[in-house]
């Protein structure tokens, strides 16, 4: 081992005799990025769960039912888990016996009660008619292959979904390293590549057609990897690992890339710098025709990079700029720079000023209020790098090569950016922030802020949740942290069954204004009982605190639950870290408290007497 | 022996089976140290595969049965590999 090595080790080791666990985690992510091979992986597992429960890490309970041999993975993957913030407890299904785990409804895999299972099934295993037997086959007998597998999958995904809300990730089957017919294969729409490929689109229906199943590409990780080198034959015929030693770690860190969000691992922000990193030169000193930006080199690697940056933010993440600049300068290029891809209109925020680069991220995540654990950092210098590490641990900090032309990868393959189902919303989330800043300067202007609100035009409208509204409302319980009264957390699979039951009522909030529509920004969960209607759940998006709609949303909740013959509306408020916002939402609407326990406190409001009105600035639409 | 690889495998030996590595000799094997049954050898097989940026037949790994062993095959693949 390098002298390196045991100095890291060592480092490591003393930060955790000293209880420096945020400073032992960073050393511990620093020896991973360097050398993830599995002696480090026990290591680096050791070590992070000594300090698991001094860490912020997310629990994650992760069962792998599959068709090879997976366990020398599972030290890689817990590894690579850990230094993402993601402590993983692993279940490895038994031995090619991935069928009965799903289908017996008292099997290991639902008795561990998993968060997430990973089905990792090879062609060779599932369908070998495709794999070696091919070229014996009649077309007939492909389609009914393919016919037959398909179902096969569809039949454990409705299990899975019916016995379990776990998130199912399922692994696409694999391409041979060479068809049976060799180049023949591809010439026509018929081949052994074709009949795989169509039966991994009949896996995308299967998924399609439930909540919370995924699939991995598996097909194009062996190829990104290069499928001559993912395979190993011989430790494929000793012990059933068809991956050779390089590419377990690939693997590993395609599964820990989806559990990023999946289990809420994500950022919601990138923050980056300009000079060297959007651009290259320094336009405090080079100049507007200094700096190099555009289609040719050296310029094209940080057009490449602004590519990537706009692809996030057509993917809902949120930019904005920290730079150590004068604005004039800054904006300058921003504005007028004619190869720039990225204009001021694309960042949420921006900090161009000379103060600290972290005080600068703290401040950027208060204005979009962002915690700092939901902020990425890009900068080409390793001292600010290194700085944001020590001084925020929470925010992603990007690494960037050397060179820049490997900037747009480092970005794209960044998995904090990663996003399993994209709500509509998603894709404009960063207009509405830059058509908040247009609020901000209108609230500047006006009189009273009763006036204010009235200059808003707001509209709402309440509506039971539907199919299509769905996907969004789950997003809302998962997300939202401030004017949230009871911080429930609920999976599609479970607003889905809730609203299939006859003693819940499940509502969206959806709110325009003069500036356009925010969108579905509000959910209420409540339960039909005998004495009344309680409130399990209302919520409403930091977008849209602090301009009354809430007032609006509760009166609408309340006019429903009377019109249903309701006596009272009731609900707990259950504090947390974050939503002191909503604490006294229950009192200042004429809820009377009823009873105060450690967890919380129960208010009710007798709906025979005056219900909470609509505020008049507001116009407000039920939706039957 | 290469005294640089040997002492490479020796940390390997520690981290993959959880012994402390002033524990670990040439002569220890699976009779020596408890946690190594079949799969952490697959294991073993794989961490030395890693590190030394090798592939060993299923032959040779079905023949590392102690760290000198090991060793010896780790040796045999980098000295085949060298240009």
């Amino acid at each position: 081992m390098t002298d390196d090595h045991s100095e890291v080790r060592r480092r490591v080791e003393g930060c955790v005799a000293n209880g420096q666990w945020a400073l032992a985690s960073l050393e511990l992510a620093a020896l991973w990025r360097q050398k993830p091979t599995p002696a480090n992986a026990s290591y680096v597992v050791a070590h992070f769960e000594r300090m698991r429960d001094r860490l912020p890490l997310i629990s994650c309970r992760l069962a792998l039912l599959r068709s090879f041999t997976v366990e020398p993975m599972v030290p890689l993957l817990r590894a690579a888990a850990f230094v993402s913030g993601l402590a993983l407890d692993v279940q490895v299904g038994d031995f090619n016996a991935y069928a009965q785990e799903m289908l017996l409804p008292d099997s290991r895999l639902y008795q561990f009660d998993p968060h997430v299972v990973i089905l990792a099934v090879q062609t060779r295993d599932i369908v070998p008619e495709l794999w070696e037997q091919y070229a014996d086959l009649s077309p007939a007998q492909v389609g009914e292959a393919i016919e037959r597998t398909a179902g096969e999958f569809r039949g454990w995904v409705r299990a899975v979904r019916s016995r379990s809300q776990a998130h199912l990730v399922v692994h696409t089957l694999d391409e041979p390293l060479v068809p049976a017919r060799g180049v023949l294969d591809y010439q026509s729409d018929g081949g052994q590549i074709a009949a795989i490929r169509h039966l991994n689109q009949q896996l995308q229906h299967v998924a399609g057609e439930h909540a919370g199943v995924y699939l991995l590409d598996y097909a194009s990780l062996v190829a990104r990897y290069g499928r001559v080198r993912w395979y190993d034959e011989s430790k494929w015929l000793a012990a059933r690992l068809p991956l050779a030693a390089g590419a377990l770690i690939e693997l590993a860190n395609e599964w820990v890339r989806l559990l990023h969000p999946l289990l809420g691992r994500v950022c919601k922000v990138l923050v980056t710098d300009l000079d060297q990193t959007l651009w290259g030169g320094v336009i405090g000193e080079d100049g507007l025709e200094g700096i190099e930006v555009g289609a040719e080199a050296p310029g094209a690697a940080y057009r490449s990079l602004q590519r990537a940056l706009l692809d996030l933010h057509h993917r809902g993440v949120l930019l904005a700029v920290c730079s150590k600049n004068n604005p004039d300068e800054a904006m300058e290029v921003l504005e007028r720079h004619p190869d720039m891809l990225l204009r001021p209109d694309h960042f949420a925020a921006l900090q161009i000023n000379w103060r600290d680069k972290a005080e600068n991220l703290r401040a950027i995540a208060a204005e979009l209020n962002i915690g700092t654990d939901a902020v990425a950092f890009l900068d080409d210098s390793p001292v600010e790098r290194a700085r944001v590490r020590a001084e925020l641990p929470e925010v992603t900090v990007i690494e960037l090569p050397d060179d820049p032309l490997g900037y747009a990868a480092a970005v794209r393959e960044s998995p904090v950016f990663e996003r399993l189902a994209l709500a509509e919303e998603d894709r404009q989330r960063a207009r509405y922030y830059a058509d908040q800043r247009q609020r901000a300067e209108l609230a500047g202007q006006v009189a009273s802020v009763e006036d204010f609100y009235r200059s808003l035009n707001l509209a709402v409208e309440v509506a039971p949740v539907t199919a299509q509204t769905l996907p969004r409302v789950a997003q809302l319980t998962q997300k939202t942290n401030q004017f949230n009264l009871t911080t429930r957390r609920y999976s599609e699979q479970q607003i889905a069954e809730m609203m299939a039951q006859s003693d819940w009522r499940l509502f969206s909030l959806r709110v325009t204004d003069r500036f356009g529509d925010s969108g579905l920004v509000g959910a209420a969960c409540l339960r039909v009982a005998p004495d009344g209607w309680e409130i399990d759940t209302f919520l409403l998006s930091c977008r849209v605190i602090g301009r009354t709609v809430e007032t609006a949303f509760l009166a609408g909740l309340a006019a429903q639950a009377r019109a249903a013959g309701a006596a009272r509306l009731c609900g707990w408020f259950l504090p947390s870290k974050k939503n002191a916002p909503a604490r006294s939402f229950y009192g200042q609407h004429a809820f009377q408290l009823v009873r105060e326990t450690a967890d919380g406190a129960f208010w009710a409001l007798d709906l025979s007497r005056a219900l909470p009105a609509c505020p008049q600035w507001i116009r407000m639409t039920v939706v039957g | 022996m290469n005294a640089a690889i040997l002492d490479r495998v020796r940390q390997i030996t520690a981290d993959v089976f959880g012994v402390d590595i002033r524990e670990v000799t040439v002569e220890s094997s699976p009779e020596t140290i408890a946690s190594w049954d079949s799969q952490a050898h697959l294991n073993y097989v794989l961490a030395l595969e890693a590190e030394f940026g090798i592939q060993l037949s299923a032959v040779a790994a079905a023949d590392i049965l102690d760290v000198g062993l090991a060793v010896a095959a780790v040796e045999e693949r980098v000295a085949k590999q060298a240009p």
